[in-house]
């Protein structure tokens, strides 16, 4: 689809705001995540994380202030068409009439990119990757959460995309499963240099894959940085975010 | 409802601007087709029976005693043509086929599936809404067709086996052939041609627009079969009266 080569996108976010009704949900966020980096977005339940995401790839239109792409803004017709861009959904949104094989590689199949053959390798491939071989034929239905989750995740590799934005790709996922994830956003951007923001409640998952982050707290963004400077940050709620620990008393 | 109706004709031109892409997702069209046709067939089939045979009951038992028994072909015939079997069959597709396309597209809109296909940059109208009008302007008139038929039919049948009646079914077609034309057929079909696009647009609409959860396609629902019937009904009346012009000819 695309008639951009570069392999990944510059992404910059320029006193981003929207409101539902008389709920201010973005106040005003800014920030730049430069081609090839790992992004991280970190906050509260409810902090506009999902929105800023929708936001990015086009879903909502904001009310003031701009997206841009590469310096073009999304809002501009056509623009988000010319590159490669995925979104793993927080809910996977994985279309519950296809199976996991057509989810997969509905993206290639609906653009005519490859042929059935190929497709199938393709998907076959990017499935076992997230450790769901040979599960094309299921219907979303019979997955568990953590399964639509991985379907979702392959079906946005298949995209190949230059810009990929993963909405808690592992709230789902047991330990495990989120290593092999994370070392996945690795690896992709490796092979790839796709550029990616990651919206995380994970902590281990965030510090592992993070060139830098930003923690976004009630539609604003508290501090962004190196995982360094965030975790050497005194804020006392960003202390309080990442230094959360279960401590309950067992009588 | 009548705020909808410009987005609904702008949802209506777009579809038609796709059109060209019909060839490329007749795959999807097939599987509609063959849904509708599944879901209708034998509805259809009961309702015109019946609905011939009633006409044909009631009229045939003001016809007899005025001597006129051998008209109740013609009467039902033209009845079911132009009038019964297109509304009928389009209120029943309505409710049948409508109701499932918009709670479908509903539900795809309420859990995030259409903004999935348009992150991959998909265009639901091309997707979602295309083959589904398409398939459904498609089975109408065909299903139009095949319901006067069968009206005509159970017209024939009450007719020729009421005991009140008894008319012999040689009588019944050959005044019905004598009063109905091919005109007359055409007239059945061509209005629900254009109630077959109103119940899809209006459908895929209702189903594009739906919030909230399950509530939500549950109110988009009973919208899309409300508001289908509705002008279905409205556009019945414009269409009739427009289409006498022609007969005039
Ligand atoms: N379509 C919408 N209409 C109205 N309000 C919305 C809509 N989408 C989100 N909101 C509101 O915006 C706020 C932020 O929502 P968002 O989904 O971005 O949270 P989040 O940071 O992703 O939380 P979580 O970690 O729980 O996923 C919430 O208060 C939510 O109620
Ligand atoms: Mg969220």
């Amino acid at each position: 689809m695309s008639s951009n080569n570069s392999q990944s996108v510059r992404v910059e976010i320029r006193d981003l705001r929207k409101s539902f009704g008389s709920q201010e949900v973005l106040k005003g966020i800014s920030f730049t995540v430069e081609r090839g980096e790992i992004f991280v977005i970190m906050g509260p339940s409810g902090s506009g994380k999902s929105v800023l995401l929708r936001h990015i790839i086009g879903l909502n239109r904001p009310a003031s202030g701009d997206i841009l792409i590469e310096g073009d803004s999304v809002t501009k017709p056509g623009v988000l068409a010319q590159y490669r861009m995925a979104m793993v959904f927080q809910s996977g949104a994985l279309l519950n009439s296809l199976n996991v094989g057509e989810n997969v590689g509905l993206y290639l199949s609906e653009h005519r990119l490859k042929t059935p053959d190929e497709i199938k390798r393709i998907v076959a491939d990017k499935l076992e990757i997230v450790g769901l071989k040979g599960l094309e034929d299921k219907m979303p239905s019979e997955l568990s959460g953590g399964m639509k989750k991985r379907v979702a995740i392959a079906r946005a590799l298949v995209v190949e995309p230059q810009l990929i934005l993963y909405d808690e790709p592992t709230s789902e996922l047991d330990p495990l499963m989120t290593v092999i994830i994370g070392e996945e956003i690795l690896r992709l951007r490796e092979h790839t240099h796709s550029t990616s923001i990651v919206v995380t409640h994970d902590r281990d998952l965030a510090f592992g894959v993070a060139d830098r982050m930003a923690i976004l707290h009630e539609g604003e963004i508290l501090f962004s940085g190196t995982p360094a400077e965030v975790k050497a940050n005194p804020h006392p709620l960003i202390q309080k975010f990442l230094h959360a620990e279960v401590q309950f008393q067992k009588s | 409802m009548f705020q909808n109706i410009g987005e609904m004709i702008i949802l209506f031109w777009r579809t038609l601007q796709a059109l060209p892409l019909a060839l490329r997702h007749r795959a999807k069209v097939f599987e509609q087709l063959f849904e509708i046709g599944n879901a209708s067939l034998l509805m259809a089939c009961i309702l015109s029976l019946f609905i011939g045979g009633v006409l044909a009951l009631q009229a045939g038992s003001v016809l007899v005693e005025r001597g006129m028994a051998n008209f109740i072909g013609g009467m039902v015939g033209v009845s079911m043509a132009k009038e019964l079997a297109p509304v009928m069959m389009s209120i029943l597709i309505a409710g049948r086929i409508g109701s499932a396309m918009a709670a479908e597209i509903g539900s795809m809109r309420v859990y995030q599936e259409i903004d999935a296909l348009k992150t991959m940059n998909i265009n639901p109208i091309h997707y979602l809404v295309l083959p589904r009008v398409l398939a459904i302007t498609i089975v109408l008139p065909i299903l139009v067709v095949f319901s006067i038929m069968v009206g005509w039919l159970g017209g024939a049948l009450v007719s020729h086996f009421n005991a009140h009646i008894n008319l012999s079914l040689e009588g019944y077609f050959n005044n019905l052939r004598e009063i109905v034309s091919i005109g007359d057929v055409l007239n059945g079909v061509i209005k629900s041609f254009a109630f077959a696009l109103v119940i899809g647009v209006v459908a895929c609409h209702q189903g594009l627009i739906t919030i909230g959860g399950p509530r939500g396609i549950g109110r988009s629902v009973t919208k899309a079969v409300v508001n289908s019937i509705v002008l279905i009904l409205l556009l019945d009346y414009v269409l009739t009266r427009f289409l006498m012009y022609f007969e005039a000819f």
